[in-house]
């Protein structure tokens, strides 16, 4: 142990915990990509991809060599500096989030005591690539995606935060580990919060799905009217990394979800061990969830999407804070909403 | 050295070299992106002081959300700004000037913040034992018991400036047609669609 308290002791073990969370998530983003596209399959009625390696589970890996082996073509007029650093950009900030989420008591890189808010801050910098992205493409396709991303992105990021706000509120604590804690009631399932904080639990799972640009809220990138969006002129290593990066901000508004509403690492039965199983289960059924939905939704007009957004969304989450503040203040049916009275 | 005072020093030269790569740089949307780099590290620098809260308000309020909308202005801006760097020499001395005037005012803030009565008792309020209040904790102490209503006047300021701003720019044009919403919503199919059958070689 003596050699893991001194200053390059602490160094690597920071760095392999760091490695091992990137290996994670880019071991899961190559299956999350698999799995996306065999759901997106299984309800059209195809097969989806079947033939590199079994069950076409390889294909992922196929495709990743595919795209960082091929040519990096630069269109002329653009900005050079800005549109290579765009991609990074969004990839770096979609990874950078994953160093503050627990997966079971103390598996965290950094336990900092407002956790939330630095996710909730990497992943409102994510819109930076993609505008970045669009503008320094020189093309009006591209920009008109990244101008429609900008305004998306800013618009539910507010009711986002609201909703989250509202489970600060139960907590008392800004802390993952405090927020899975108080979900901790002894009633398994009906213990967590998403029971009585149910109307937001839809409420934020749409706002991730506009947040990270899936569909149907899929406008900066619509192929029917922006072909692909801000993405229009990226090929090769740079567009593999874009895709990269919101798949990556997707798993990880399941990671959100999973931890807010749905007890994170807490097992569902009272009586069995709670642990990282849970939490990685937990992650892969909401991930199900945003997979059926680009299945089955058709995509929005942008501006029902604008209205959604700002006339039914922001009023509602706000009207809820304020409700939450009240039944949490006086104890309304004892510590149902109020768990941070209870030592949480 | 230690980490924190090579992570300070990292922070600060990046904070003031992106800070002056805005003034300097000739395109305005690389003005932002350096804005917002210095946006980025001066959050750093107060994560290194301890008041991790203010740091993370300061990325989502300004970075995640002011920055965009400068951003998104800049980039519809049809300005030659070429044309405006040239007569910098003409506004120098103003901006000088302003510059000396903001210098002298953080001056003398300063100085009142360590030279006032009970100044110590002020400086601690916020930034109480740490081991025992949180730093997220205590500034709501202080906001939302202590300066309520100081608070709550400047939330009230800042709305009367919001309806201004609105008053000022809405305007309703009467001569182009609008959608309403809820009527498309509430639009029955049954009123707006009729079926005919045809007979073939008759027509309607």
């Amino acid at each position: 142990m003596g050699f893991f308290q001194t200053g390059l002791g602490t160094a690597v073990l920071l760095l392999a915990q760091s490695l091992l969370i990137v290996a994670f998530v880019m071991i899961s983003l190559l299956f999350l990509v698999y799995g996306d596209r065999k759901i997106w399959a299984a309800v059209q009625m195809r097969r989806g991809p079947n033939v590199v390696g079994p069950f076409g589970l390889l294909q992922s890996v196929a495709d990743a060599l595919k795209y960082v082996v091929k040519e990096i073509v630069v269109p002329a007029g653009v900005d050079r500096p800005v549109f290579f650093l765009a991609p990074l950009l969004s990839f770096v900030l979609a990874i950078l989030a994953w160093a503050v989420v627990p997966f079971s008591p103390g598996w965290v890189l950094a336990d900092i005591n407002v956790a939330i808010l630095f996710v909730f801050a990497a992943s409102s910098l994510e819109v930076y690539g993609v505008i970045m992205g669009g503008w320094a493409s020189n093309s009006k396709y591209a920009f008109l995606g990244s101008l429609r991303s900008a305004a998306q992105m800013i618009s539910y990021e507010v009711s986002m935060g609201l909703i989250i706000i509202g489970i600060i509120i139960s907590t008392g604590s800004l802390s993952f580990g405090a927020i899975v804690e108080a979900q901790k009631t002894g009633y398994g399932l009906l213990g967590w919060y998403w029971l009585p904080h149910l109307p937001m639990v839809v409420m934020f799972f749409i706002s991730a799905l506009a947040e990270t640009n899936r569909p149907p809220f899929d406008l900066p990138e619509a192929e029917s009217e922006l072909v692909a969006g801000f993405m229009v002129e990226y090929s090769s290593t740079p567009y593999l990394l874009f895709m990269a990066g919101e798949y990556i901000a997707i798993f990880l508004m399941c990671a959100l979800i999973s931890l807010l509403f749905f007890g994170g690492w807490l097992s569902p039965i009272p009586g069995l061990p709670d642990g990282v199983l849970w939490m990685v289960a937990k992650m892969w059924v909401w991930f199900f969830m945003f997979a059926m939905v680009k299945a089955i939704v058709p995509r929005y007009r942008y501006d029902q999407l604008m209205r959604i957004g700002w006339k039914v969304f922001l009023p509602l989450s706000l009207a809820w804070v304020v409700i939450v503040a009240f039944l949490a203040k006086y104890e309304i049916l004892g510590h149902f909403w109020a768990r941070y009275a209870m030592g949480g | 050295m230690t980490v924190a005072a090579l992570a300070f020093y990292a922070f600060s030269i990046v904070t003031v070299a992106a800070a002056l790569m805005v003034t300097l740089s000739r395109n305005p949307v690389h003005s932002v992106l350096w804005l917002i780099l210095t946006f980025l590290s001066s959050a750093g620098l107060f994560v290194l002081l301890g008041a991790e809260f203010v740091a993370m308000l300061l990325i989502i309020v300004y970075v995640g959300a002011v920055a965009v909308l400068f951003l998104f202005v800049v980039m519809m801006l049809d300005v030659d700004f070429e044309e405006l760097k040239g007569q910098m020499v003409k506004y120098m001395p103003l901006g000088l000037l302003v510059g000396v005037v903001i210098l002298m005012q953080l001056a003398l803030g300063i100085g009142a913040w360590t030279s006032a009565d009970g100044a110590m008792g002020l400086h601690q309020a916020p930034t109480p034992d740490v081991a025992q209040v949180e730093n997220t904790r205590a500034l709501g102490m202080l906001i939302y018991d202590k300066y309520l209503y100081l608070f709550q006047l400047s939330g009230l300021i800042l709305l009367v400036a919001m309806i201004g701003a609105i008053v000022l720019t809405l305007r309703h044009r009467r001569d182009i047609k609008r959608q309403n919403v809820l009527h498309q919503m509430w639009r029955d199919p049954a009123k707006a669609l009729e079926m005919i059958d045809v007979k073939p070689g008759q027509g309607l």
